[in-house]
């Protein structure tokens, strides 16, 4: 078995939390996992990724180009840049909340979040797109998009564990006082994805069985 | 009993010291290398060690040296450009040796991501006769910082371990002997006088035979060790190291019959015995490795030594890229180029992708910035502010150094305020010499604090002895930021949490003989131009010290908000700034201030209608 995740987003947004709590997850269901992480000067604001890589073997710890089988973008324009790593037919979950980037250099592209989200949808069919950002931010803080990102992957079943598994990961990773407004974020997630179509459910789901 | 954790390979490296017994441990901040000591830290009470962020790596190092003169064991950690500091002592130490031991942990980055060469450390230990060992993973990382310390301790000679951001910075499920670290159980026997400690030109002469003879006993060593090893039995050889070898096992997945792959985690000296019997065995070798060509002129030399019909096929001659960060994909086409020059039929294969990098829409681009609300904006926009004026008044120009930090970001758009940039400490000389060739040309200095206290005091030091005309700008945000918020001698506090004296940069720099120093706080910016204009037209050395807070660990009580009825749609605050918090949305023309303000008010102070303003308490 081999399930490889790349999470994508702007420093700041919580890309390494969410990645360390796949990783845990994975080694809870009885997994090798190896991470590679974006830390240091591009935390600033910069373009960031995570690659998890999850199976019976270790390999290096960074995907390599069209292997990627889940790719969880936390911001339209970091979702697109990273597409080139997912596998054909790999699935995405986007939060639909841009972040611009902070400043425009002279000759530097415009940014269209509206439109870019429309390219990841006609070149990833069945994507999930929401405002994770919103939905965070309704549970109690926007800072919690990730881990409702994490929620929405778990509840859709593309993840090669239990949501369970990842809620026992949030009790340990994520500090008393900010753990109830993170449990909600991923419920409400949960929950959001429900009353999405169901066509997300059956077909999606990762056979962890491999 | 053993047990499984996810560690970062860091994390790896500061459990596997432990384990061995470390006692002290010595280093400076550096990505990708920081977590090392930090995880000591963490464990120092408990297990007994005693850690310390020193000023630079050269004082690092010469700490961990005494406590290994000593008897105890030590670690040193760094980043590659770290191991330049600290060369000084090292060069010399080779030949000294050690008593106890003395493990450098020294982090290169291959991109270079965070780094400001893509320096290859193997290269170095074979330049300074230091045994070099390469994990690939954390899980390694981990069992070759044991095999350091017992390498260290058997010869008597300090050992580096070498990692790539790829080791240091990935995270994996590693297998550690006990579920926490447990008191450190050694002893240190303490220093005793012997004419070893003090080195003499006679006492080099008498040493380096022994020196050359360690690095053939240490090669006879690896070539036993499980951590080289040879696996297949096809008919062209791969030989690789470190993260490389994984890329390699990754790329020829189902062509595993052509190859024989010989993956080296002992890199220096090089494992001769175990090296000549695989390339027995081929007729062509390719080479897989970052940065330096260090295996593949390590095999050149065998080759040529023992007379071997080996064809190579590596940097040297073009089949692979002689810089920047391999991957798996980078792996394929260069060993399939070498498969296509060979003849061979079989080609390694990529993997689909949903889309090919070159079909993708164009993207914003993303540079990194300094963070919203950051005290450095502040400084470099009064500075910019106060070199206008001082032209206008003047005619006269401004050159602005810079220096190794975040602040290096003040060389983004739409700032441009770092005109060089070389290596730490470096900014306040290099202003000196821009005096002497553009005598006409004001000279200003940016230093952060924690850079100041590690190699910046010198500089200065040298422009009042020689009296070269600059302003210096510290900025002193009260923490060393970039590499994640560590203390310095300015704080006041050490990396084991413990109080001590707080160093004041002012005082110290009056005491070089500044004789035009002053202190200034960052929340007005009126306040700082008219500092940093004084400062500019002070004649000789001229010094302010900016204190302001790191928005990274301190928490804002405010935000600030645009009214869009008195915004006038000027852009102003965008285009000045560079503000991550301020941006205009696509087809509109007033700016919104986002969720991550924290207050800072630079851009209320900037705003021509005075339409920007403190709005609400964070919550």
């Amino acid at each position: 078995m081999k399930y490889d995740i790349l999470i994508a987003g702007v420093g700041g947004q919580g890309v390494v939390l969410a990645s360390r709590m796949l990783a845990l997850a994975a080694m809870k269901a009885g997994f090798c996992v190896s991470t590679a992480e974006t830390i240091g000067m591009s935390q600033r604001e910069g373009s960031v990724s995570s690659h998890i890589r999850i199976g019976d073997e270790i390999s290096g710890s960074l995907i390599p180009a069209g292997q990627a089988d889940l790719l969880i973008g936390l911001e339209p324009a970091e979702t697109v840049r990273n597409l080139p790593f997912l596998k054909k037919g790999g699935k995405i979950i986007v939060n639909s909340h841009s972040i611009p980037p902070a400043s425009k250099p002279p000759g530097s592209p415009e940014y269209d979040p509206a439109a870019l989200l429309s390219f990841l949808k006609a070149h990833a069919p069945g994507l999930l797109c929401l405002d994770f950002t919103q939905l965070a931010e309704d549970a109690g803080t926007y800072r919690a998009a990730n881990v409702a990102m994490l929620g929405a992957a778990a509840g859709t079943g593309m993840l090669p564990f239990s949501k369970e598994i990842i809620l026992a990961v949030l009790k340990t990773e994520i500090p008393e006082k900010h753990r109830a407004v993170n449990r909600t974020a991923f419920e409400g997630a949960v929950e959001k994805i429900k009353l999405i179509s169901g066509h997300l459910n059956g077909e999606q789901k990762v056979n962890s069985n491999v | 009993m053993t047990e499984k954790k996810l560690l970062m390979g860091n994390e790896a490296i500061a459990l596997g010291a432990i384990e061995a017994g470390v006692q002290v441990v010595t280093g400076y901040p550096g990505t990708p290398s920081t977590e090392a000591l930090e995880t000591v830290a963490r464990y120092a009470d408990r297990c007994g060690i005693y850690a310390e962020w020193s000023s630079n790596e050269k004082v690092a190092l010469e700490t961990a040296v005494g406590a290994a003169y000593s008897g105890a064991k030590a670690l040193v950690t760094m980043k590659q450009v770290g191991l330049n500091v600290a060369s000084d002592p090292l060069m010399s130490l080779t030949y000294i040796g050690v008593k106890g031991a003395l493990v450098l942990l020294v982090a290169d980055d291959p991109g270079p991501h965070s780094s400001q060469t893509e320096q290859d450390t193997r290269a170095f230990g074979h330049f300074a006769n230091i045994p070099v060992l390469d994990p690939a993973t954390p899980q390694e990382a981990y069992e070759l910082t044991k095999l350091a310390f017992e390498l260290s301790h058997e010869f008597e000679v300090p050992v580096i371990l070498r990692t790539t951001t790829r080791v240091s910075h990935s995270c994996g499920d590693v297998e550690v002997a006990a579920p926490g670290p447990a008191a450190v159980e050694a002893s240190c026997e303490g220093f005793t006088k012997d004419r070893r400690w003090t080195i003499f030109p006679r006492l080099t002469a008498e040493r380096h035979p022994w020196l050359e003879n360690v690095q053939v006993q240490l090669s006879e060593r690896f070539s036993g060790l499980p951590y080289n090893s040879v696996s297949g039995s096809g008919k062209i050889g791969i030989i690789a190291s470190g993260v490389s070898a994984l890329y390699v096992k990754e790329a020829v997945k189902g062509f595993e019959e052509l190859f024989t792959i010989f993956r080296i985690g002992t890199v220096h000296p090089f494992p001769e015995k175990a090296a000549l019997s695989f390339l027995k065995g081929i007729e062509k070798l390719i080479v897989v490795e970052e940065l330096d060509p260090y295996l593949e002129e390590q095999a050149l030399q065998l080759i040529g030594k023992a007379h071997l019909p080996v064809d190579i096929y590596g940097k040297k001659n073009g089949f692979f890229p002689v810089s920047g960060e391999y991957n798996v994909d980078v792996v394929i086409d260069c060993i399939n180029k070498v498969l296509s020059d060979l003849g061979e039929n079989s080609r390694l294969s990529h993997a689909s992708p949903a889309i090919f990098r070159g079909e993708l829409p164009p993207l914003p681009v993303r540079a990194p910035t300094l963070c919203a609300g950051c005290m450095h904006r502040t400084v470099f926009y009064a500075f910019k502010q106060a070199a206008k004026q001082l032209k206008k008044d003047t005619q006269v120009e401004t050159i602005f150094s810079g220096d190794i930090g975040c602040y290096t970001l003040g060389n983004a758009y739409p700032l441009n305020m770092v005109d060089t940039c070389l290596c730490m400490g470096a900014g306040v000389s290099i202003a000196g010499g821009l005096f002497r060739t553009n005598p006409e040309v004001k000279q200003v200095a940016f230093i952060g604090d924690s850079t100041f206290f590690h190699s910046g005091i010198p500089a200065v030091i040298n422009a009042v002895y020689n009296g070269a005309d600059i302003t210096l700008a510290v900025l002193d945000n009260r923490t060393t930021a970039m590499t994640g918020h560590q203390p310095h001698p300015g704080i006041g506090v050490t990396a084991l949490g413990n109080h001590s004296k707080a160093i004041d940069i002012a005082s110290v720099v009056r005491s070089c003989g500044v004789e035009f120093v002053k202190t200034v706080e960052t929340g007005s910016l009126e306040g700082c131009v008219e500092v940093a204009k004084e400062a500019m037209e002070f004649k000789g050395p001229s010094a302010v010290v900016f204190k302001g807070k790191c928005v990274g660990i301190t928490k804002s009580g405010t935000r600030f908000e645009i009214d869009s009825e008195s915004c006038t749609g000027c852009g102003f605050c965008v285009k000045q700034l560079g503000c991550p918090a301020i941006f205009l949305p696509a087809g509109e023309d007033r700016p919104l201030i986002q969720d991550s303000c924290s207050g800072c008010g630079l851009c209320a102070q900037v705003c021509p209608s005075g339409a920007i303003r403190e709005s609400w308490v964070k919550k």
